[in-house]
């Protein structure tokens, strides 16, 4: 009982081969046609070096954004009870998932843009979100957000409310529990999540160019400068693309959790 | 640890499952290759066109079918580059035609085409602006001053290059508040008033209907681009009813439909 280690069955692992062969053999294809040698120059280009800078700062704004608003929106949807409201709720969460990120791009054009539900209040008040930076965290933080939620909810009912239980009891007010209690037990789950919606984001594309717009600089990220370059050279775009795989591979590297998740 | 039972018993649904999945799996790729077999040899043309050319090609294609019986036209319509990297790696099309002589070019230079590439028909660029032009722009020279949100194509696609020519010509200098790689997503942003002007192509600004307004720029006209069309070389024993289909276009039906959504006359 101590000792038993569990075994693997033999047809996961082979199905599990198959499932790394089939991520892997796109990627090692994609390698093949990089032309390594220009790698330096390509990365060196003004244009690849504002898209790279954009990408990092757009996506830790949206990583950000994420965290602040989908930790406690997860924190309602696991603790909240069972009114049909939350089922609806988690639905709306769910649906950034399911959409094209061209019409999720729609949808934000619809709200935050010049003729848009806000969008027309805040051109009204001065403030103009279309062609902007904004624009580019605004659209990465709407398809990101249900991967942080849909982690922390998962964690938060796997942990239980035993031990906020007894805080709440010894006299702990709600915020406090949250913060001293339910905050680190959640602490690995909320770093996995963080890590799925910055690696979102950084390749988010289709809202973006829906909603942003592309200008060097100010909202041409990476995934859209990969994009544009592979119209003229298509090496150029592949050597931007591995950049990009290196970035997610080593936050996700560099940030991995040490136990549990 | 509740006993054997259990967990056997799922493994040995999950092996049914992976079994259903692979055998379904055959099935599938197995129809798909029968479907491309008996119908890409006789009765369907694969034509790879610009994106520009959707609604005149699909409106020709109808009229071919009618006089063709037997015969299916199906379009792949993207960008002139994703087109011809896509015939180089292997696509089967029976014929490509571009929206610029460059990309079709490098289709010869390939070794992709079995004809001598024809132009169909010309395309310019136009000044779109939303329903009732609310920024008021009425020259090419307006589109140059600064709070006016301008949308264009980026100088690595052909409409992005043919901005910059014409802006040049025309003496203005441009400062545009996206650059975009495709001329539809201009038009897109035109069309939802979130830009108050983009430079898009006149068969864009027709088919868009009443969502925009066109207006003319006189330097445009002479810096028009060239549509070809032409056989490719993996056409095969289709070689015939593509060369059929290209001579429909090139016809005075052909050039009929085209003038109707926007094109000029090569």
């Amino acid at each position: 009982m101590s000792t038993a280690r569990l075994g693997v069955p033999r047809w996961a692992v082979a199905v599990a081969v198959l499932a790394a062969a089939f991520v892997g053999v796109p990627l090692a294809a994609m390698l093949g046609r990089a032309d390594l040698g220009n790698f330096p120059a390509e990365l060196a280009s003004p244009a690849a070096r504002d898209a790279l800078w954009l990408s990092l700062r757009t996506s830790l704004s949206a990583t950000v954004l994420c965290v602040l608003l989908g930790t406690p929106l997860a924190l309602v949807l696991a603790r909240g009870g069972s009114g049909w409201w939350l089922s609806v709720l988690r639905a709306l969460v769910l649906i950034p998932l399911v959409l094209p990120p061209v019409v999720g791009g729609l949808a934000l054009l619809y709200t935050f843009g010049r003729r848009g539900l806000l969008g027309h209040y805040l051109e009204l008040a001065g403030i103009s979100v279309a062609f902007s930076t904004t624009a580019v965290v605004l659209a990465q933080t709407f398809v990101s957000l249900p991967f942080l939620v849909l982690g922390l909810d998962g964690a938060l009912r796997s942990v239980g409310e035993r031990y906020d239980a007894a805080a709440a009891t010894l006299g702990a007010r709600p915020s406090f529990v949250f913060t001293r209690v339910t905050l680190p037990l959640i602490r690995p789950a909320l770093v996995t999540g963080a890590i799925l919606a910055f690696a979102r984001s950084l390749g988010e594309f289709g809202a973006t160019l829906t909603f942003a717009g592309s200008l060097q600089g100010v909202t041409r990220t990476l995934p859209l400068e990969i994009f544009l370059r592979r119209e003229t050279d298509p090496a150029g775009a592949v050597a931007l693309s591995l950049v990009l795989v290196v970035i997610a591979a080593a936050v996700i590297a560099l940030a991995r959790p040490s136990r549990g998740w | 640890m509740s006993g054997k039972g259990v967990p056997e018993m799922d493994a040995r649904r999950i092996g049914a499952a992976l079994g259903l999945v692979v055998l379904l799996g055959a099935l599938l790729t197995g129809c798909g290759k029968d479907a491309t077999d008996s119908s890409a040899a006789d009765s369907t043309l694969t034509v790879f066109a610009a994106s520009s050319l959707k609604v005149p090609f699909q409106e020709l294609a109808t009229t071919f079918e009618a006089d063709h019986p037997g015969v299916t036209v199906s379009f792949n319509f993207a960008g002139s580059t994703d087109l011809v990297s896509q015939l180089q790696e292997g696509a089967p099309a029976q014929v490509l035609a571009t929206a610029d002589i460059t990309s079709i070019q490098s289709a010869v230079d390939g070794g992709l085409l079995k004809t001598t590439p024809r132009t169909l028909a010309t395309n310019h660029l136009v000044i779109a602006v939303p329903a009732g032009n609310p920024a008021g722009i009425k020259t090419f020279a307006d589109l140059g001053k600064k709070g006016t949100r301008l949308v264009v194509c980026a100088p690595e696609v052909p409409c992005g290059r043919l901005a910059g020519q014409v802006a040049d010509a025309a003496g203005v200098t441009l400062h545009p508040v996206s650059e975009e790689a495709a001329v539809a997503d201009v038009l897109a942003k035109v069309v939802s008033g979130e830009a108050d002007a983009g430079l898009v192509y006149a068969s864009d600004a027709t088919t868009a209907g009443g969502g925009v307004e066109a207006i003319e720029i006189p330097e445009a006209v002479a810096l028009h681009n060239e549509y070809p069309i032409a056989v490719t070389a993996s056409a095969g024993k289709q070689a015939d009813t593509a060369q059929e289909f290209i001579d429909l276009v090139l016809s005075d039906q052909g050039r009929q439909v085209l003038t109707k959504a926007g094109f000029g006359q090569p």
